[in-house]
Formats: C-alpha cells, sequence, structure tokens
C-alpha cells in the first residue's frame, strides 16, 4: 500500500511538472525551427535542422534589441530607486517613532486594497501634463514606491534589536549613518528578497507600460512582442524566439535567486 | 528617543511618490468618473462639463458593459476555484513525506509563475491553435476532435482559464505548502493511531488548519483574476464576438482608443466596487465558517 501510494504521488508530480515545463520546453524547440516548419502535421516536437535564423531576424529587423534594453533600462532603474526609497520608508514605519506613525502606516497598508487600473486615468492625463507620456520617466516615476515594499521592509525591519541603534545614537551617529552603517547591513535578505520582486515585476509589467509608452522606440520586451504577435501571427517560430528572449532573464534570475523569492512570497502574504 | 524630524526624511520619498502618483489619481478617477472627459476636454480643457452619475449610468444601460463584467465573473468564479484547487493539490503532494526529488518538482511546478504573461500567452496561442496545436493533436489521440480554442467563442474564455491557472497555480503552491507544513505532524499521528483514513485526516485536520491560509489565499486569488487584461489582449483581443472581453479590457478600450476617460474612470471605480463588495462578502463568509 505505502509503495503503491508512492507511486501515485510521484506519478502525480511527474504528471505535473510535465504540464507546467512543457509549454517552456516547445518554446525553446520551435525558437531554433526554420520557417513555417513548426506548422505541419504531425508537429514535430524537436527542430529538424536547428538554426538562429529567427534570433537573427529578431534583432537584425524586428528590433528587439532595442526592446530589450529598455526592458533592462526600465526595470534596473526602477528596481534600485525603489529600493532604496521603500527601504528607508520601511526603517522609519518599523523603527523611528513619530506622531501618527500608526495612523500613515494604516494609510498605507490601505492603498494595497486599491487595484492599481483606478490611478491609471488621471495618472496618464498627469504624466501628459508634466511630459512624461512616452518617456522612460512615465513608467518609472510612479513606480518608485509601493505600499507593497514598504510593507515588506517594515516587516523584516522589526526584529532589528533597538538596542543597536541606541547604542551607536549614544556615541553620536547621526540618523543617516545609523541608517547607512548599521541598519542596511542587516536588512540585506530582504534587499535581495525585494530587488528580485520589483525586477520581476517590472520586467513583466503590460498594462501600464502600454499605455503610458506610445512610441514603438521606447517599448519594452512585452509590449514588442505583443505589437509582434498581431504582425506576424502567422510566424511560430519567429513569436517563439522573441518568447524565448522576454521569459529567459527573469527565468534564469528567479533560478539563482529562487530561496529569496520564495522567502519574499511568504512574507508578502502568509504574514500579511 | 523621539525624533521626527529624521523620520519625515525617510519617509518623504515614498510618501511623496505614493501621494501624487498613486493616491492622487485614485482621487482624481473619482472627479474625472463624474465628467464627460473625451478627445475634445483634452484637446481643450475647457471643453469638460460636470455631468455627475451620467456615466455610470450610462454603463448600467450598455450591454457591454453588461457582458465584459459576467466575461469576468465568469474567469473569476471559474478560474479561482479551478486554480486554487490545483495549488492545494499540488501542494499536498509536495507536503507528503513519500514524494522525492522535492526541491526539483516545487521550482519546476512554480516556473510559470516568473514567466512574462505575454511571452507564454504568445506560446500558448500557438498551443491552442486549432489545425497545427499540441493541446487539440493530444486531445485526438483521445479521439476527440479538434476544437476552435480562441476561435469559438464558447471555448475562448475557458482556453484562457486554462491558461491562466497553468500561469498562476505555482504561487498559491507555495503558500499553501507552508501552510501545510505549519500544521503540527502529532496531530496526524494521533488521527492515524485512531485509524482515521486519509480523506477524514484531510478533512478533519488540514482543512480546518489551513481555513485562515485559504481564506486569505481566495481573497488575493479573486482579486487578481477580476483584474484580467493582458491574457485577451494578446490571445484573443478581446473576441471572438467580445467573448472574452473583460472589465478591464473594456477600460482600456473606452479610455485609450476611444479617449472617453470620464466613461473609463466610472468603469475603473466600478470594478472596484464590485470588487471590494465581494472581497468583504468572502471575509463575512470566512469569518461565520469559522465560527461554525
Amino acid at each position: 500500500m505505502p509503495r503503491m501510494a508512492k507511486v501515485i504521488i510521484n506519478g502525480l508530480l511527474i504528471g505535473g511538472t510535465i504540464v507546467a515545463l512543457f509549454p517552456l520546453l516547445w518554446m525553446l524547440s520551435v525558437s531554433f525551427m526554420q520557417p513555417s516548419a513548426a506548422s505541419a502535421l504531425p508537429p514535430p516536437l524537436l527542430p529538424a535542422h536547428a538554426t538562429f535564423y529567427n534570433y537573427e531576424l529578431l534583432f537584425l529587423r524586428a528590433g528587439v534589441g532595442s526592446y530589450l534594453l529598455n526592458s533592462l533600462f526600465v526595470s534596473t532603474a526602477i528596481t534600485v530607486l525603489s529600493l532604496a526609497i521603500n527601504l528607508m520608508a520601511g526603517y522609519a514605519f518599523a523603527k523611528l517613532r513619530f506622531a501618527g506613525r500608526q495612523q500613515l502606516f494604516k494609510t498605507v497598508i490601505g492603498m494595497l486594497v486599491i487595484p492599481a487600473q483606478v490611478a491609471m486615468l488621471p495618472l496618464f492625463l498627469m504624466l501628459k501634463y508634466i511630459g512624461l507620456v512616452n518617456n522612460y520617466g512615465g513608467v518609472i516615476v510612479p513606480a518608485m514606491s509601493t505600499a507593497f515594499g514598504i510593507f515588506l521592509v517594515r516587516q523584516y525591519a522589526r526584529g532589528i534589536p533597538d538596542e543597536l541603534m541606541e547604542a551607536a545614537r549614544i556615541d553620536g551617529a547621526g540618523e543617516f549613518r545609523i541608517f547607512v552603517q548599521i541598519v542596511l547591513p542587516l536588512l540585506k535578505p530582504i534587499m535581495v528578497t525585494l530587488a528580485i520582486f520589483t525586477f520581476l515585476t517590472a520586467w513583466n509589467d503590460f498594462m501600464w507600460p502600454l499605455i503610458v509608452l506610445t512610441g514603438q522606440g521606447h517599448y519594452t520586451l512585452p509590449l514588442g512582442l505583443a505589437s509582434l504577435a498581431r504582425e506576424h501571427a502567422t510566424d511560430t517560430e519567429l513569436m517563439m524566439a522573441g518568447s524565448v528572449v522576454t521569459v529567459l532573464p527573469v527565468l534564469v534570475l528567479f533560478l539563482a535567486l529562487q530561496r529569496y523569492y520564495l522567502e519574499g512570497l511568504l512574507i508578502g502574504s502568509v504574514k500579511g | 528617543m523621539i525624533r521626527h524630524g529624521a523620520a519625515w526624511l525617510f519617509l518623504a520619498p515614498a510618501m511623496v511618490i505614493l501621494g501624487v502618483f498613486f493616491l492622487l489619481p485614485v482621487i482624481a478617477a473619482l472627479f474625472l468618473s463624474l465628467t464627460d472627459y473625451d478627445l475634445y476636454a483634452l484637446a481643450d480643457i475647457h471643453n469638460l462639463r460636470f455631468i455627475a452619475l451620467n456615466n455610470y449610468i450610462e454603463l448600467l444601460h450598455r450591454p457591454l458593459f453588461w457582458s465584459a463584467l459576467g466575461h469576468t465573473l465568469y474567469f473569476v468564479a471559474v478560474g479561482v476555484p479551478l486554480s486554487m484547487l490545483v495549488s492545494l493539490g499540488a501542494a499536498l503532494l509536495l507536503n507528503s513525506p513519500l514524494a522525492r526529488c522535492k526541491p526539483f518538482f516545487r521550482t519546476a511546478l512554480f516556473a510559470p509563475v516568473v514567466t512574462t504573461v505575454v511571452a507564454v500567452a504568445v506560446v500558448w496561442r500557438y498551443l491552442f491553435n486549432t489545425k497545427y496545436g499540441l493541446i487539440n493533436v493530444a486531445l485526438s489521440w483521445v479521439g476527440i476532435h479538434p476544437v476552435d480554442w480562441l476561435g469559438d467563442p464558447h471555448w475562448a474564455m475557458p482556453a484562457i482559464i486554462l491558461f491562466a491557472v497553468w500561469k498562476n497555480f505555482g504561487y498559491n503552491m507555495i503558500i499553501f505548502l507552508a501552510g501545510l507544513q505549519a500544521i503540527p505532524v502529532e496531530l496526524y499521528e494521533a488521527a492515524r493511531i485512531d485509524g482515521a483514513s486519509f480523506w477524514q485526516q484531510f478533512r478533519h485536520i488540514t482543512l480546518p488548519m489551513l481555513g485562515p491560509t485559504l481564506l486569505m489565499v481566495g481573497i488575493l486569488t479573486v482579486s487578481g483574476y477580476f483584474q484580467l487584461f493582458a491574457e485577451p489582449y494578446v490571445m484573443t483581443e478581446g473576441g471572438p464576438l467580445e467573448s472574452t472581453t473583460s472589465v478591464l479590457y473594456m477600460m482600456y478600450d473606452e479610455g485609450f482608443k476611444w479617449w472617453n476617460m470620464g466613461s473609463a474612470s466610472a468603469i475603473a471605480f466600478l470594478l472596484f466596487i464590485i470588487m471590494f463588495v465581494v472581497t468583504v462578502l468572502m471575509l463575512r463568509l470566512g469569518r461565520r465558517g469559522e465560527e461554525a
């Protein structure tokens, strides 16, 4: 009976893994097929004559290289800036005393309930007015702080013993020096977690960049891919290569740092 | 001990960003939804008029709004329970002491979560292809005739639901797994000594102990699924016959294709209200479930 259960459980896990990974592996395989090779009966699983032609076409003709650079730039900028801003705010909520701390933190938490789309229309008009529409700034600036990021840092920073900061204050250290020299090194794990979370979210984001980046020159990869998919609906192989270019960076990043990512996921939800 | 000045310096950048680029637009959206902001107002703000609740009243009389709401509710009502079932099932399998290679399975099952929606939606569009798509090929092995997944108004939404479940189930799986691991092993041991079957253990230990997690995951998943947009945008462009036009898809078209920003803001607010009511209802039901 236990042996039977073991076979069933591991069998189901293998089956689930195949379902989860098959679309990704198929995407990779088709991206190396020659044009229209995938549209045959029965559909081939592996390329008969592997080629980099689709990737060449993407980078040399379809301008995917610039989408890739745009994505890298926008996601990195959002990650670095929002990390600095959220770390400071999260630390202040966790460890500094000031009038109205409770109410202000409740307001920040309350923002988590409001779907971002509610803000999108006025935000677009506002950014248009200050000249940030069709500008990387239009994507970066509104993402420079998030209620979720502040919450995550605050939960983690609450575990820092007050004595550490008090001792430094008695020695005459300024608040900013305490933050940089004592607090930041202790926040390193949550920094990594928040950084990978933010980067992935920024990289994968679609709706807001679609609204605010109106010209192809500023397109990020998801936007470029969506527009290519409308033009080249029948070029399966080309589109799969485009999907690989879009997905691979975040997948590799996740595999390298998955421990931090999964930890952040749990702090962000279970303890919330 | 009390250092207001420093605290406000630390908080200022975050509060300015959240205040100016989130809170202010949310409040502005409420005002915008009470105006007839359209292409003419975009060109010259003097064309803007206050029209009170007219946008809302008009929306409630538009068949497209009701069908978009219907499609969204369909996506939520079928997609959320299905995805939670799959997540819970996967978590139970991963939590079983009999499972091998757990880290590998966990990572593999989670992988779709970190992928880019747009990219994998493009991939699934080809998997759903009527003639060359591998889903129909696999179905033909068991004798099922080809389904025009994305071209048939009856099948387009189920296809998007299948895709969404594949894409998202790993997220909740991780949360459920942590919840399962927090259940004391002694409970199961005691139950086994009393001769409780697997189902009895699941019903009387696992489910009650997982209750709060289930409620929280349910609420978060529902609010995520209400925000359906990228999937239909890439896979079906809201079609066929608008059968996959969600509320947000309609908001996007109304606001950024037709520039009816007033009416689009009203759509956004109605969606927010609906999501809020559903969340409160779920919390009420969950609390009653705990008392019972």
